[in-house]
Formats: structure tokens, C-alpha cells, sequence
């Protein structure tokens, strides 16, 4: 038997790298009651100016989202993805990537809607408030990060879930969307901070 | 997993006009039109800034389209079937600030205003997402 026969059948009996199965859909499914069930919540609380509710929307879709960005920014994609092998990274990816894009929009949706009209309720849309220079200036903020969400994180996202379903998928392109996803969610979660300081400010005040 | 042409700096890429960009810049005039509108409410700001705005977004957004709608060579089918379902997905989230608008009693130049502005925001993210998924597809879907 020749060495390249015996590498070859080596490696028939070697468990090679199975490729991550694709997600069954673009989106969990199984996520999309539960989206139903917030979104439904919070139009009753902007319907029923339940200011508690309304603070409770704000308060912890603002920290649901503002803890997943930096943590992924900061923590999953610098210290674990970047440390993980190839078909381990593709693994997670196809497993991660789904959920983050039910997720995120949901969060986003929670904070700002309730956000504005807590705002309102409040009076600090009022330009006569003393606060309403802090408010403006999270609005600049939040557009900021809109800008580069929609027209960054998102669209790595969506091609990263649309590149795993082909039958060979490009790992290169894969792994360049994914660090762009990573280090965008590093710098929206950084700019969280500066929200986090203005709304420290206006509750504290 | 492949190390395909699709993932060097691409060939491809760089016959497509830049459609990402260019509406990014259409979200910056919309949502500029927007923060100023919405630092204003309940109050009655001069429309003008905002409408020029908008007009500016507007124009953007259908410049975008015009420039994308000339590339022949591009995975239309997987752009189309994007485009859709994001479509679905942001009328349902632009319903929902419309309604909180309305809700709010806004001022009706300003509550129109808001919603030609969100209206031109939902054009807009589609054809970016739909653009940003399409781009790395075959130009025809696979056979079954």
C-alpha cells in the first residue's frame, strides 16, 4: 500500500468536520409568538398610558439591549469567536445568528416606542424642560446607532443566515460578515454607554 | 465550506453601484428630519428643514433604486423574496409609530410629515437589506 493510499483511507476513517446543519428557517419560528406577545404588550401600554408599564418596556428593553451589545462586542467576538476553530465558529454562527435576528429588532422596537412616549408623558419632549437638550441628544444618539445597525449589523446578519443555507458556503465570507456583525455590535454597544450616561442623568435629576 | 470567489474583495462587488451607502445617507436625511420633528412635539416648529429633509431622502432613496434597477448580472429572485419579508416587517414597525403618532394627537403637518418620512424609511431599508443578502447569490435560484 503506497503512503497516499494509506493517508487516504486515514482520513475515510478520520470523523471529518460535519458542516453545520442550516437553519430550518431564516428566522426561529418558534420565536415569532413571543415577538407577537411583546409587540401586543406594548401597544396596550402606550394604549392604556400605563406609566409603569411604559417604565418597565424602557428600562428593561434598554438594558436587554445595551448588555448584548457590548457583551457581544466585547466579549463574545473578541474572546470566544476569534478563539474558536473554523467549523466550531460556523457552528455557532448557525445557531446564533438566528436568534440575534429576532431579538435585536425586538429589543430595539421595546425601547424606543415606550421610550418616546414615556418621554412624553413625562414632558421632557417639552422643549421649555430643562431636560429637553439631554433628550435631544439621545435622539441623536439612537439615530446614530440606527444608521449603523440598519446599514451595518443587519445586513451581515441577514447574509450570514442566507450564505449558511447554500449546499457549500463560503467560510471567508461567512467569517468577514461575522467579525463586521461582532465589532458593529462593539461600537453601537460603546455608543450605548453614552445613552446610559443621558438616562442616568434624566432619571437622576 | 469553501473559500469561493464570492469572498475576495469582490469582482462583483465592484460593478454594483453602491446601494448600502447611498442609503445609509437617505437614512441619515430621514432620520435628521425625523429628531428634529420629534424635538419639537407638542410644539409647532417651522416645517421647511424638515421637508427639505425629506425631499432630499426621497430623491436619495429613488436615485438608489434607478442605479440598482440598471445592474442586469444580479440574483433578482433572492432580492425580491428579501425585500418582501423586510417590507412585511417594518410596515408592521412603521404601523406601530404611526399609530403611537396618532395616538399622541399630533399636529396634522407634522403628523403627515412623520409619516411620508417613515414611508420613504420603509422604501429604503428593504432595498438595502434585500441588496445586502442578494448581492453574494447566484444570479439564478438553484435548481430543486
Amino acid at each position: 500500500m503506497s503512503v497516499a493510499t494509506s493517508a487516504a483511507s486515514r482520513l475515510e476513517l478520520e470523523p471529518q468536520p460535519a458542516r453545520p446543519r442550516p437553519p430550518a428557517s431564516i428566522v426561529p419560528l418558534a420565536g415569532l409568538p413571543v415577538v407577537g406577545v411583546v409587540l401586543a404588550c406594548l401597544v396596550a401600554a402606550i394604549a392604556g398610558n400605563w406609566l409603569w408599564a411604559l417604565d418597565f418596556f424602557h428600562v428593561v428593553g434598554g438594558a436587554l439591549w445595551t448588555s448584548l451589545d457590548l457583551f457581544i462586542g466585547l466579549v463574545v467576538g473578541p474572546c470566544v469567536i476569534a478563539r474558536l476553530s473554523i467549523p466550531a465558529r460556523a457552528e455557532f454562527t448557525a445557531r446564533f445568528m438566528p436568534a440575534m435576528a429576532l431579538i435585536m429588532p425586538t429589543l430595539v422596537t421595546m425601547t424606543l416606542a415606550s421610550g418616546f412616549q414615556l418621554a412624553r408623558h413625562l414632558g421632557l419632549l417639552l422643549s421649555s424642560d430643562p431636560h429637553h437638550a439631554w433628550i435631544v441628544a439621545s435622539f441623536f444618539l439612537v439615530g446614530v446607532m440606527a444608521v449603523i445597525a440598519i446599514g451595518v449589523l443587519e445586513p451581515a446578519n441577514l447574509a450570514v443566515l442566507f450564505e449558511l443555507r447554500k449546499p457549500e458556503p463560503d467560510g471567508a465570507l461567512i467569517a468577514r460578515l461575522m467579525r463586521r456583525f461582532v465589532y458593529t455590535a462593539g461600537i453601537t454597544g460603546l455608543m450605548q454607554i453614552g445613552t446610559l450616561i443621558i438616562m442616568t442623568r434624566l432619571a437622576s435629576t | 465550506m469553501t473559500a469561493s470567489v464570492a469572498s475576495q474583495p469582490d469582482l462583483a462587488d465592484e460593478r454594483l453601484p453602491p446601494v448600502v451607502p447611498v442609503g445609509c445617507v437617505a437614512l441619515v436625511l430621514a432620520i435628521g428630519g425625523v429628531i428634529y420633528l420629534a424635538s419639537f412635539i407638542p410644539g409647532h416648529p417651522s416645517l421647511a428643514p424638515a421637508i427639505g429633509l425629506l425631499a432630499a431622502a426621497a430623491a436619495t432613496v429613488a436615485a438608489n433604486a434607478g442605479a440598482l434597477a440598471r445592474v442586469r448580472a444580479f440574483a433578482w429572485w433572492r432580492f425580491w423574496q428579501v425585500w418582501r419579508w423586510t417590507m412585511f416587517a417594518y410596515a408592521i414597525i412603521a404601523g406601530m409609530l404611526i399609530y403611537t403618532f396618532v395616538y399622541d394627537r399630533i399636529p396634522s403637518g407634522q403628523l403627515s410629515l412623520l409619516v411620508a418620512t417613515l414611508a420613504v424609511f420603509a422604501l429604503d431599508i428593504p432595498v438595502m437589506l434585500a441588496f445586502s443578502v442578494a448581492r453574494y447569490q447566484p444570479p439564478h435560484p438553484p435548481a430543486p
